[in-house]
């Protein structure tokens, strides 16, 4: 089963949600496909680390082919070619790496070559594979990475905590795309319930069954009861705000395998996820 | 005009919360937000009348025509953003996927494909006294760079005689922050003391680096990590980061803006201690643009 | 030789962007004459300082003057062998003058790409 974690705000706590849910588990994969920030890897700290290179294609021109057709320049949509003296130069940042120049040169006359623009690494944390994807900074798009993050698990591969980047752009999008169950992690606050409005949006236009953490939580905050009641999106857990929580999360713990209560926590917490993505699995069948 | 911007690296580390404020002392006319995938500072900037919307044009996106699609799969198979489907009709684009690379449309036989304007969000401008342009990019996009530098245009072109620009920006170091970073003058880097935080830190520094933009770094929630707080402190004087100073967690500033407030209204440590950190930033500021 | 300068909409005034200038002026300082314009990259999706790049390497320029340029499009000059100016004044037909005149310097520092997105 995978489940996705995600939240509309940044700061809410999906990397405290995903970590403490894949150590709790026996034998978890951590995919951290926020590879802008990936932070899981400061917490559970990977042994036995290797790495492999994130590339995309990028075209290189053969000036003695070249016959100066243009027919690439006419057709890149995002202006990456530009015909100079007598073949085109590419430029990397705004390629999008589609083929599309290869593909209408007559003379074959286009080659790609791989571009570095991240790396994945792989390691051991206790019982817990983890899988860190890291964009290089200047580098403008986390697709290509998160794809690779996601590649690196296999399909039924048991239980897999995919912890997302925050916002619902394009990069959400991808590290959603796979998740059998989404954990939508909430901040009692007015801009936490804004943003996890347009999350909720997203993860319900996928049809992804989802379900609630409120994090950070101190009284109620009505707002976002009442939309999680109104929408019918069950709330599996309320943390409270704890200053000791934060001080041992700013200090790169991982919750559970110091705290015995917060560990239970979250192991109900697995099983309620577990007992709903069940449900909806069930309530699928049937319909 | 000159142009502060404020990012994080990291989320929910009080970005829009800092960027309320400081317009509430600088007694801002023009500010934008530019985190376009999850706009927040107009819950906290009120009334300011009705905005004028408009469309913004993204990238173009594949569309197939069922009419005329034989089902070949030939669109499938060049498409190298998992973009394409098929039913036993035809085939289809998905949307979120489809970067509007043209590929597909020149290679299907039928001529089954073209490529259309796709509305992936919208601007909202506020023009008065003061001028407010912000955005919300639509869900599953990407393109959100461009977004962003539509929104600092719309900015620039309706408030051309303020005197300062604060811009909002958004968790990240991807393309919605690059392009934010482009022509400002200074960049406040919002810091959490924690273990994310300064790994997080340590990233935007770097992005603005390769940007050449000049940054100055604040702690928020510094007590949250009093010997997180002095680690980064450390690290600005060793790299000769310019330091702008320290803010307390304070369940106060939260309230202010559960109620629609800028923290800057309300009299707690928090506000005192943004009203030094803004005087030290606008410090920053005119020394330069000397 | 051939001068290009990006121009606003007055057709007057020099452009502070490059990439996306709504005009450029073409000079030839042979004939004398000037010609001006559409820039197809004002309204490009990206990369718009690349296409105005192609379009001024197009028309034949040896010279451009102008306020600011990207890296990108420094590259593309630079490739091309079009010498960029810094411009001096608000109006075109006073740079063209500054230029006659030896009084323009090059410009020598670009600003990063917004990578495609601006």
């Amino acid at each position: 089963m995978t489940v996705a974690v995600l939240s509309g705000k940044g700061g809410t706590g999906k990397t405290f949600v995903s970590v403490n849910l894949a150590a709790v588990a026996k034998d978890a994969v951590y995919l951290d496909c926020d590879v802008e920030e990936p932070n899981g890897r400061l917490f559970l700290k990977p042994e036995q680390v290797t790495s492999s290179p994130v590339t995309v294609p990028l075209p290189a021109f053969d000036g003695e082919k070249c016959t100066g057709c243009r027919k690439c320049v006419e057709f890149c949509r995002f202006n990456a070619l530009v015909f100079v003296k007598n073949r085109p130069m590419v430029f990397p940042e705004v390629c999008h790496s589609c083929g599309g120049c290869a593909l209408v040169c007559p003379v074959h006359a286009v080659t790609e070559t791989p571009r570095l623009v991240g790396t994945v690494e792989e390691g051991l944390s206790g019982g817990v594979r983890v899988v860190t994807g890291i964009l290089n900074p200047g580098e403008v798009s986390a697709v290509p990475v998160i794809k690779n993050v996601l590649q690196k698990v296999a399909q039924d591969s048991g239980l897999a905590i995919v912890d997302c980047p925050p916002g619902s752009g394009c990069s959400v999008m991808e590290s959603v795309s796979r998740a059998d169950y989404c954990l939508l992690v909430a901040e009692p606050t007015a801009f936490g319930l804004h943003n996890f409005k347009m999350v909720h949006r997203l993860v319900r236009l996928l049809h992804k069954p989802c379900g609630v953490v409120i994090n950070k939580a101190s009284g109620e905050y009505s707002p976002l009861e009442q939309f999680c009641a109104e929408t019918n999106t069950p709330v599996l857990l309320r943390i409270p705000y704890s200053t000791e929580l934060a001080a041992r999360t700013a200090a790169g713990e991982v919750a559970v395998r110091r705290d015995a209560a917060i560990a239970g926590t979250f192991r109900g917490l697995l099983n309620e996820i577990r007992k709903e993505a069940c449900d909806e699995k069930t309530a699928d069948s049937e319909r | 005009m000159r142009k502060l911007l404020i990012l994080s690296g990291k989320g929910g580390t009080g970005k829009t919360t800092a960027a309320a404020a400081f317009i509430r002392f600088a007694e801002a006319r023009a500010f934008a937000d530019c985190d376009v995938d999850a706009p927040n500072l107009h819950l906290v900037e009120k009334n300011l009348g009705e905005p004028e919307c408009f469309d913004y044009l993204g990238s173009h996106k594949a569309v197939v025509d069922p009419e005329k699609c034989v089902n070949c799969g030939s669109c499938q198979a060049v498409c190298r953003f998992d973009a394409i489907g098929a039913d036993e009709k035809s085939h289809f684009l998905n949307e979120f996927a489809c970067e509007g690379c043209g590929v597909c449309a020149a290679v299907c036989p039928q001529g089954a494909i073209s490529l259309r304007d796709d509305v992936a969000g919208e601007v909202r401008l506020y023009l008065g006294e003061r001028v407010f342009a912000t955005a919300e990019l639509k869900m599953g996009r990407g393109n959100s760079g461009k977004l962003v530098a539509e929104v600092k245009s719309a900015l620039l072109k309706n408030a051309p005689a303020a005197d300062l620009a604060i811009i909002d920006g958004s968790p990240g170091i991807g393309c919605p922050v690059i392009a934010s970073m482009s022509g400002v003058d200074l960049v406040l880097i919002v810091a959490e003391p924690s273990v994310s935080g300064i790994s997080d830190l340590e990233r935007i520094l770097k992005t603005a680096a390769v940007f050449r933009t000049k940054a100055v770094v604040c702690v928020n929630k510094w007590d949250t990590s009093p010997e997180k707080t002095e680690a980064i402190e450390r690290f600005c004087a060793e790299n000769e980061i310019a330091y702008a100073g320290r803010i307390p967690y304070d369940a106060e500033a939260s309230n202010a803006i559960n109620a629609g407030k800028s923290v800057a209204d309300i009299d707690c440590a928090a506000s005192r201690a943004l009203r030094e950190v803004f005087d030290r930033v606008t410090g920053q500021l005119t020394g330069s643009t000397q | 030789m051939k001068i290009a300068i990006p121009i606003e909409e007055n057709k007057e005034a020099v452009c502070v962007s490059f990439g996306r200038a709504p005009y450029f002026l073409i000079h030839d300082t042979d004939t004398k004459t000037s010609e001006i314009k559409v820039n197809p990259a004002a309204e490009a999706e990206g990369g718009a300082g690349l296409k105005a790049a192609q379009f001024v390497v197009d028309a034949g320029a040896d010279a451009l003057i102008t306020v600011r340029c990207g890296q990108n499009a420094a590259d593309v000059f630079m490739a091309a062998g079009v010498k960029i100016y810094k411009a001096l004044s608000t109006y075109a037909n006073e740079n063209l003058k500054a230029m006659a005149e030896g009084k323009l310097d090059e410009l020598t520092s670009f600003h990063a790409g917004f990578h495609g997105k601006s």
